[in-house]
């Protein structure tokens, strides 16, 4: 107890310390004043005391988990739950109607934040397969969504082409970018996959500013066509409406074809690939047909709804696909567990929805993102809802245990 | 003639600055093999403290060279406990996860501190004084190179060869090397590799925190965000350079430098990053084990 006591104190000074020079100081050089804030060393001295507690706390906790997860894993009732068919086919038919009740009840403002809500939903699931399934983690997502939004709005621009027509011309777009991009990096390891998708989300930006004669510059393209219905007129509400509904259909349709991905052949080779590469292509696995399929299909996702999103807005310029975004979304994934559908669509919701009621707290939303990432690797990597493995089981085994 | 000693110059100036930064993603990399995305955030924090240290100094009336030296050691210090705190924080608690986890909980401590920086400071460009005098014998060269420019080039030599020193004749260094070379192996024999992590880590702050003064210093102006495309540049000059190799990293962070200096100066100036990368895909393209790297049999 005392011990406890006298290492929270010792952490405490320790970040007095390193906080000090930054959070105490504040120097105008300009104007030869220093600005000295010991209120806020104070907080910090409080804050990290008890947070060492809460630290040991959880860390003991996991310690504890791991033990028992050794003698026998047991999944949580939820999960339980979620698994079970029939509770699940009456959640979701309790969702759907929500869903689609939901523009009836809420004014349009609430409407257009649940479309960049829903989003950001179908980029996680995009994501997730790359990341959560295939265990490619990809840094420059929000590349693949600029490719779909721009060719939607070069494309309207130039040769007035429709949402309609677009809308599959992006996703495909999308996923060749993901196939040429995927191709010379396919023998590297998935850290070195990461810096250059990295590099790629940056080249993009960079050539979308630059490249005015074909881009628009940093100035972007404004006046896009919203989508269409048979020609007609509908004032700002109905097609915020209309565009609530593409996207409600568009996220279904994302979560049918990623559910049924997930456990197809290709699926339980991605899972393969990203638990051991090696054991995975000695049984067999064309590696580099797994990953690039794995990776072309994420990218897919994200072209498509980059049309939608440059439908949505009408205006897009190089400031909407920075690294930030391809972080919020990588948080979303993670956040809500990798692999995980159900998860990843949690987790859009809270990290999308949470910054946007809590004005107050949106000023801090980015410093919590990248302490949450840290903290579920550390105390909980399988994310908010982890998905249960399908495993094979001996039916009489599963008795006697029962019984006895 | 001149227009080419110019870009040549001011490539190895930047490059050898990306050399200092990258030298701290190798060594961590060659260790524990994780990408620490959060290196660029120790630079940019060792950048920042360096400017509070230097404004209150000259607040208080102090100048010239000692503003430089008190800043420079307290940027030093201050990236070395955050370095160290890093650790521990972030990457300690992983050792044995999947690999994916400490680079994911690595991102995430870099958004982290880029928003602690910019919350705690400001978002704001600021202005950093011009703390390197400008040396009255470099005045016949002075359209070539200028004394920034020389400084960062002594400095970063002397540092270097201090590392290699280090590295190859001190006890500490034969530890560092063998935790490299078999991290189990090493523990069997008696080094504590918890610390030698952790020193690897301040070593690399250290290395990172003046490239961060150097930098600040020259360019003049400082801001959270600096740090991010410093990290993934250095980063791509260790990659280039062959990761886990010492010389690798030098070499990889001058050719980076060069790179992006010719492409800026022959070609244009706005799409240096495109080259930057490119030169990345090309390299792991053609050689992923990078220039001096060797290619690493994986045991089963």
């Amino acid at each position: 107890m005392l011990k406890d006591f006298k290492q929270s104190i010792l952490i405490s000074i320790w970040f007095v310390f390193l906080t000090f020079p930054l959070m105490a100081v504040r120097v105008n050089t300009t104007e030869q004043m220093v600005e000295w804030r010991w209120m806020t060393i104070l907080w910090v001295a409080i804050g990290s005391f008890v947070l060492s507690y809460a630290w040991r706390y959880f860390l003991a906790k996991k310690q504890l988990k791991k033990k028992d997860d050794e003698e026998g894993g047991k999944h949580s009732k939820l999960q339980l739950l979620m698994e079970d068919m029939n509770f699940r086919y009456k959640a979701m038919g309790v969702l759907l109607v929500l869903a689609l009740v939901f523009p009836l009840v809420f004014d349009t403002y609430q409407n257009t934040i649940m479309i960049s809500a829903l989003i950001y939903v179908v980029l996680g699931l995009g994501l997730n397969i790359s990341v959560g399934l295939a265990g490619l983690l990809d840094l420059g997502y929000v590349a693949f969504f600029a490719v779909g939004a721009y060719s939607y709005a070069l494309l309207n621009y130039h040769f007035d082409l429709g949402f309609w027509t677009i809308l599959p011309v992006g996703g495909i777009l999308g996923c060749l970018f993901g196939v040429v991009l995927g191709f010379p990096i396919l023998r590297l390891r998935g850290d070195y996959l990461a810096i250059v998708t990295l590099g790629f989300g940056m080249i993009i930006k960079v050539v979308l500013e630059n490249w005015s004669s074909f881009s628009f510059g940093p100035s972007g393209i404004a006046n896009i066509d919203k989508p269409g219905l048979f020609g007609m007129d509908m004032n700002i509400d109905s097609s915020t409406i209309y565009i609530y509904y593409i996207m409600i259909a568009l996220v279904v349709f994302t979560i049918l074809i990623t559910n049924r991905l997930k456990n197809s052949r290709i699926g339980r080779a991605w899972i393969a690939l990203r638990e051991d590469e090696i054991a995975c292509v000695a049984m067999g696995i064309d590696m580099a047909r797994t990953k690039l399929s794995a990776y072309a299909l994420g990218a897919f996702w994200a072209g498509m709804v980059g049309v939608l999103f440059a439908a949505k807005t009408t205006f897009i310029n190089p400031a909407s696909f920075t690294f930030m975004e391809s972080a919020i979304i990588l948080s979303i994934v993670v956040l809500g567990g990798m692999g995980s559908i159900l998860g990843v669509i949690l987790g859009a919701f809270i990290l999308i929805l949470l910054p946007e009621y809590l004005r107050a707290f949106s000023e801090y939303r980015m410093l919590a993102f990248g302490a949450a990432m840290v903290l579920m690797m550390i105390f909980r990597p399988q994310g908010i809802i982890s998905g249960i493995r399908t495993k094979y089981e001996y039916k009489e085994l599963k008795e006697e245990t029962d019984n006895g | 003639m001149d227009y080419f000693l110019e870009l040549f110059l001011g490539g190895l100036t930047r490059g050898s600055i990306y050399a200092l930064i990258a030298l701290g993603y190798t060594m961590v990399y060659g260790i524990i093999q994780l990408i620490n995305f959060a290196h660029g955030e120790i630079y940019m924090i060792g950048a920042f403290v360096a400017l509070i240290v230097a404004g209150i100094l000259t607040i208080y009336g102090f100048a010239g060279i000692s503003v430089l030296v008190l800043a420079a050691i307290a940027a030093i210090i201050w990236a070395c406990a955050y370095g160290y705190t890093l650790e521990k924080i972030a990457y300690r608690p992983l050792r044995g996860a999947p690999r994916l986890s400490p680079l994911i909980s690595a991102i995430g401590m870099s958004i982290f501190l880029q928003n602690y920086v910019l919350l705690a400071q400001t978002s704001d460009f600021l202005p950093f004084p011009n703390l390197i005098p400008d040396f009255e014998f470099m005045e016949p060269v002075a359209h070539i190179i200028g004394s920034p420019e020389l400084v960062i080039l002594i400095t970063t030599f002397v540092t270097m060869i201090l590392l290699t020193l280090l590295i190859k004749k001190t006890k500490v260094g034969k530890a560092m090397r063998a935790t490299q070379q078999d991290m189990s192996m090493a523990r069997l024999v008696g080094i504590n590799v918890d610390r030698i992590i952790s020193l690897t880590f301040i070593i690399g702050s250290a290395l990172a925190a003046i490239g961060g003064v150097l930098v600040a210093s020259y360019i003049g102006q400082v801001n959270f965000y600096i740090g991010f495309l410093a990290g993934v540049k250095a980063f791509t000059a260790a990659v280039l350079g062959g990761i886990g190799s010492i010389p690798g990293a030098v070499l990889g962070g001058l050719v980076l430098g060069w790179t992006e200096s010719f492409a800026a100066g022959y070609v244009s100036s706005d799409y240096e990053d495109v080259f930057a990368f490119g030169l990345l895909v090309l390299i792991l393209i053609l050689r992923p084990a990078g220039i001096l790297g060797k290619a690493r049999k994986q045991k089963v």
